[in-house]
């Protein structure tokens, strides 16, 4: 049961029920759809950036606790953070997830992450690592402006 | 000592103990596999066969004048006059090797559809078709520019039958239809909807995939047309299916894929087809995994469908008695006549989380949409989770699924 205590965790079941920012915004210069189709998890993100910084953030649609927790602890962690900042964290974010089974994953990383620290014990579970990123690539496809929709399928 | 025996002759221990990989541990648990509706496991005597073909037989077929050749090509014919007996066709040439369901409702798409289809004309399907039972149709009927119609469903996964009687006309030009859905487990009329369609003058096929494991299949007892399934979700291999057609309508078909084995005689003015089945079978097929879907047949034979039937409904029975106990479980799926396979959702855990957590248990279950987006559209969820049952699997994997359960709850409370 270790691993699946690390995983579904108190703070991750908490953002799960009660998810923050769980909100359409009324104004918004980026938003995004993001799918996994062969789970069906889908999430759209608005954003609001004015002069490089994130001012507002709000996702809605459904899915796992993995991914909506993740998308709440997301919406969270990058409010007041500039762009390159956010994207620098998911680099981060996205790292530590990604890390194989077994390797370490240095403490102070983990604090860099700050609250997202607790969704590292994903990477124990290779099938659900899509589950905490869908957030993250539908927010960096948001602001990329790269287009409105992004899959799991064609985004690692 | 098992709750498990429906009939004297029925003994799961013993068909347990065929399939090696039902004594392996998934995360240090014994695996309790219920996820039988996407692929069956494999007894020893598949695994056998494909040994001995690639250790012993291995040629290619319908080719060589040398002695490999010709056994291998009696093995791969030997399997097709199996897979005829147990399916009850009245000829071998009625029995086209596929790579699997997909690709016989693709067959039948493009060589009946593409052939007889015109502007105005309807096809019919239903309401909780596979994908691969909807997109192949739409793609025909795109370019036809022919009209796809679906037969709906009551809450409880049953087709509309008052329904579908009123879409026949002579418009109709074909009816395709799941026999067994494997996201509800409903089991179709499939003889009132054989009866209804011929009224009419139109012919059926039938998506076989999840009945031909599960049930006695007799293609001439239903009066279908044509009928597909897979050999990987009856115990045999992957790459393997089989579409059944009535001679006559195979005959009126237009070829599937052009190649080798499917001609006659070549050449650059003009191609004679080859006789049935052959004209429907172009290039190497999958020689092994046909033979090892003889021998899957052969597996199955000395079982017996109605046995497996009654120790399945056993299963079902027990499975859905248990799973309704469980406070806050909903089974998606309550038609009358359904074979093993429960689909479900539980208040406040996601279908994707409860596939991790019984994971760890060892328990294999399926979540998502399993491929019948429809159907989740319809009971307006976005997925459930599934355990499918098989031959093998006995109370207690029912009883694992159920603490499996409770583990979930404890951590989604
Ligand atoms: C009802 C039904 N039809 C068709 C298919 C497709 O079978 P295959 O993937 O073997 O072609 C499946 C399997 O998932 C199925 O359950």
């Amino acid at each position: 049961m270790s691993e699946l205590n690390e995983l579904y965790q108190q703070l991750i079941l908490e953002h799960n029920k009660s998810p923050r920012n769980f909100r359409v915004l009324d104004r918004c210069t980026h938003d995004a759809d993001g799918y996994n189709p062969l789970c069906g998890d889908h999430y759209h993100v608005w954003v609001n950036v004015e002069n490089g910084v994130i001012m507002d953030i709000g996702f809605q649609g459904n899915g796992c606790a993995i991914s909506k927790s993740s998308a709440s602890m997301m919406t969270a962690a990058v409010k007041g953070k500039s762009v390159a900042e956010v994207k620098a964290l998911f680099d981060t974010f996205h790292a530590v997830i990604m890390t194989k089974i077994g390797d370490e994953v240095p403490d102070a990383t983990i604090e860099a992450l700050g609250s997202l620290g607790a969704l590292a014990g994903v990477r124990e579970f290779p099938a659900r690592i899509k589950c905490a990123s869908l957030a993250w690539h539908t927010l960096v496809a948001a602001l990329n402006g790269a287009g409105s929709s992004i899959s799991t399928e064609n985004n690692g | 000592m098992t709750s498990t025996s429906t009939a004297p002759s029925f003994d799961v221990g013993s068909l347990r103990s065929q399939f090696p990989i039902l004594g392996t541990t998934v995360h240090g648990r014994p695996l309790v596999y219920l996820d039988n509706a996407a692929t069956t496991q494999k007894p020893v005597a598949v695994l056998e066969s494909l040994d001995d073909y690639y250790r012993t037989q291995n040629a290619n077929i319908h080719r060589g004048v040398h002695h490999l050749s010709e056994v291998a090509t009696f093995e791969y014919e030997k399997a097709r006059g199996k897979v005829k007996n147990f399916i009850g066709a009245a000829d071998v040439r009625e029995v086209v090797f596929t790579r699997g369901t997909t690709d016989g409702i693709n067959l039948a798409a493009h060589s009946y559809g593409r052939k007889f289809l015109t502007e105005g004309d309807e096809v019919i399907i239903s309401a909780m078709e596979h994908h691969s039972n909807i997109v192949p149709w739409q793609l025909v009927c795109d370019e036809r520019g022919a009209r796809l119609r679906v037969i709906p469903m009551n809450d409880g996964g049953e087709l509309l039958m008052d329904e579908f009687a009123a879409m026949l006309s002579a418009r109709t030009k074909l009816i395709s239809v799941v026999h067994v859905s494997n996201s509800l487990g409903t089991v179709n009329p499939v003889n009132e909807i054989v009866a209804l369609a011929h009224r009419n003058g139109t012919p059926v096929l039938l998506d076989g995939a999840q009945a031909v494991a599960h049930m006695p299949v007799n293609v001439q007892e239903l009066d279908c047309d044509l009928y597909a399934f897979s050999g990987h979700k009856m115990f045999g291999p992957t790459g393997i299916g089989i579409l059944y057609g009535k001679k006559e309508l195979l005959e009126r078909m237009q070829p599937y894929q052009g190649g080798g084995d499917m001609i006659r005689s070549v050449t650059f003015e003009k191609t004679t087809f080859n006789d049935l089945p052959y004209r429907f079978e172009a290039g190497t097929p999958p020689i092994a995994a046909a033979i090892g879907l003889g021998a899957a047949v052969d597996f199955i034979g000395r079982i017996g469908m109605s046995a497996v039937r009654r120790h399945e409904e056993d299963l079902l029975r027990y499975a859905t008695e248990r799973l309704s106990a469980v406070p806050g479980l909903r089974i998606i799926g309550t038609a009358r006549e359904k074979a093993a396979v429960v689909s479900f959702v539980l208040d406040h855990a996601h279908p994707h989380d409860i596939g991790t957590i019984l994971d760890r248990e060892g328990i294999a279950v399926r979540t998502g949409h399993h491929c019948t987006q429809p159907v989740m559209q319809r009971f307006d969820i976005p997925a459930t989770a599934r355990a499918s049952f098989s031959l093998y699997n006995t109370r207690e994997d029912v009883d694992a699924l159920v603490k499996g359960l409770a583990k979930v709850r404890e951590i989604f409370a």
